[in-house]
């Protein structure tokens, strides 16, 4: 199979020229959300909470802020990038086209995943204006931020395709991921939960996730790092094969 | 000669088990303008859709250049362009970044040559810096015309391209049609209109509830569907049509109070004249006279019996 690389490069800078036309927007939300975070949980209630595990507080919050961001961003992006087509018709010219679902999802996906990374980046940044951070291995950082992006991503896609309305892409990432994401340990350490809440929560795909992330800053971490960087690829080839089948079944897109 | 599309015994259902096609066969021959005429809900998109690659064929097999649709579809897609019927553009973008995305969808290199030429040949390039919601509907359609042959395909399908458009584009639509297949591609379009597929196309598929009732070269068709009447309104009723009137296979009507006359609009003598002069020999004489054309359906109806006669002298004339 000889792959269409000028579909995906299409696809690709198509997606990011829609994302350049809301920049503002785009970069200004993430910005002044992460600072609110850090001005009430930071400093008003984060001075009044001890270290946890050796980190202040409010550097302790910085990889679940990056991840919450991370998430609600990639499936929102996604999601609208995928569902816009089907709403206004023009994906007639995608389902035309020579392309397979590795070109389409490759460049939906892959630009809906460079904006979350850039997000990242740029919460990291303002993050570090307010706190100390340090970053203890630099590689796997950048591996779950690229992993969860992508899985993310994949999913918002799956997600804007699945829903007929924009009803329901808004719900998915406003009941179901930010909830797991909070309760997942964005801003507080599982071992501070009772033992039947510390149980119920491993349950929580969400913990696996931040809990790498966070170990790739500071070291510490809820479960191995083993275990989160297995359900992160776990999540990502489940995405895959959902992709994969719609795209073979036309689900959705082909009547 | 190789076609260059071939349907076979092509059948499609919808999820809501409406059959929308039943066993269609057809060829296109490469460079040709072919025509797919049938009233609303026919199947015409249904069949273009299918061969484009956005709705799932049924069950049935179709080649474009000798290369299955689905299997080949990487082939066969980046060799076809489609103008839906819908006027579904992006609203944010503007026409040049429109169609230079199409190029890079259907797999080709950027060309920003060929665009200026495309552009300015569907009389857009003044406008290529435009957003598409800014346009008017006939340059939206233009625009997808645009996107549609950005790849260079040699295969173009046009879903009712002159829907809603007025005299004049309707006019400069022809004549890209007829550019186009000077340059080589062959067209397929989809019309509601006799005069439409009578001034475009070579050759027609007359299509109806999801079958395709005849395919025929333009002239033989139009020969056949432009039969009008001739509908005398008698003053005394006629018992039976006079022996000396018999070679103009008149026809009684309204219990013989009418006089029916069929005849061929393009033949060189519609036979009018003799009718007449003959009627006043026979002393008949008439107070009113009405023609009718044969509508649209009324070919179908026609065409559709003619079909189903084992004999098939019904012919597709108007019926009363
Ligand atoms: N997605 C669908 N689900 C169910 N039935 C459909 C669907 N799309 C089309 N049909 C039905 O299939 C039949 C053929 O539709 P099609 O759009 O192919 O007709 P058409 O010849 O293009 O008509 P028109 O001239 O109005 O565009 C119609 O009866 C239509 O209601
Ligand atoms: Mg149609």
């Amino acid at each position: 199979m000889r792959l269409n690389y000028h579909a995906i490069s299409a696809i690709y800078r198509f997606e990011m020229a829609r994302m350049r036309r809301t920049l503002f927007q785009s970069i200004a939300t993430p910005v002044i959300s992460t600072s609110l975070y850090f001005i009430v949980f930071g400093s008003a209630i984060g001075s009044r909470i001890a270290e946890i595990d050796g980190v202040s507080y409010g550097s302790f919050i910085v990889p679940g802020l990056i991840m919450l961001m991370l998430l609600t961003e990639s499936i929102s992006n996604a999601s609208f990038g995928i569902h816009m087509p089907r709403f206004t018709g023009t994906i007639f010219e995608l389902l035309s086209a020579p392309v397979s679902f590795v070109e389409v999802v490759t460049g939906y996906v892959g630009a809906a995943a460079t904006k979350s990374m850039i997000l990242g980046a740029i919460i990291l940044a303002t993050a570090s204006l307010f706190v100390d951070i340090s970053i203890a291995h630099p590689f796997w950082m950048l591996l779950f931020l690229v992993l969860i992006s992508v899985s993310f991503s994949l999913f918002g896609f799956i997600l804007g395709i699945w829903a007929d309305g924009w009803e329901k892409l808004q719900i998915v990432p406003a009941l179901i991921i930010t909830p797991l994401a909070f309760l997942g340990g964005s801003f507080y350490s599982i071992s501070m939960l009772p033992p039947t809440w510390q149980t119920v929560t491993l349950f929580n795909p969400v913990v696996y996730l931040i809990s790498g992330f966070r170990w790739s800053f500071y070291e510490n971490a809820d479960v191995s790092v083993a275990l989160s960087l297995s359900m992160t690829c776990i999540f990502l080839f489940i995405c895959l094969v959902v992709v994969w089948w719609i795209f073979r079944t036309g689900y959705k897109l082909r009547t | 000669m190789q076609a260059i599309i071939r349907i076979e015994n092509l059948s499609k259902s919808y999820a809501d088990g409406f059959q929308a096609l039943k066993n269609i066969d057809l060829d296109v021959f490469p460079g040709e303008i072919f025509a797919l005429l049938g009233p609303n809900g026919a199947g015409k998109t249904t069949l273009i859709n299918i061969v484009c690659g956005i709705v799932n064929p049924g069950s049935g097999r179709i080649t474009v250049d000798g290369h299955d649709v689905v299997r080949d579809f990487r082939h066969t897609r980046s060799m076809i362009g489609l103008v839906p019927q819908e006027l579904s553009t992006d609203m944010f973008e503007t026409v040049w970044s429109t169609v230079s995305f199409s190029r890079g969808l259907f797999g080709y290199r950027a060309s920003p040559q060929h665009i200026e030429r495309l552009l300015r040949s569907l009389s857009l390039w003044d406008k290529k810096d435009n957003k598409i919601m800014t346009l008017s509907g006939g340059m939206k359609r233009r625009v997808l015309i645009a996107k549609a042959l950005a790849h260079e395909p040699r295969i173009l399908f046009l879903d009712e391209p002159t829907a809603g458009v007025d005299v004049e584009l309707r006019k400069d639509m022809w004549k890209i049609v007829r550019d186009l297949r000077e340059s080589g591609v062959t067209i397929i379009l989809t019309t509601h209109y006799i005069e439409e597929a009578e001034q475009m196309a070579d050759r027609v598929g007359v299509i109806n509830h999801g079958e395709i009732i005849r395919v025929q070269e333009k002239h033989e068709l139009m020969r056949e569907l432009g039969r009008k009447q001739l509908v005398l309104h008698l003053h005394e009723p006629l018992a039976r049509v006079p022996a000396s009137l018999e070679s103009f296979e008149l026809e009684l009507a309204a219990s013989g109070a009418r006089l029916v006359y069929t005849y061929e609009t393009r033949a060189a003598r519609t036979g009018i004249t003799a009718l007449l002069t003959e009627l006043s020999e026979a002393g008949i004489r008439f107070h009113d006279v009405d023609t009718n054309e044969s509508s649209l359906e009324e070919i179908f109806v026609g065409l559709v019996r003619q079909e189903a006669s084992p004999d098939g002298r019904t012919g597709a004339g108007p019926t009363q």
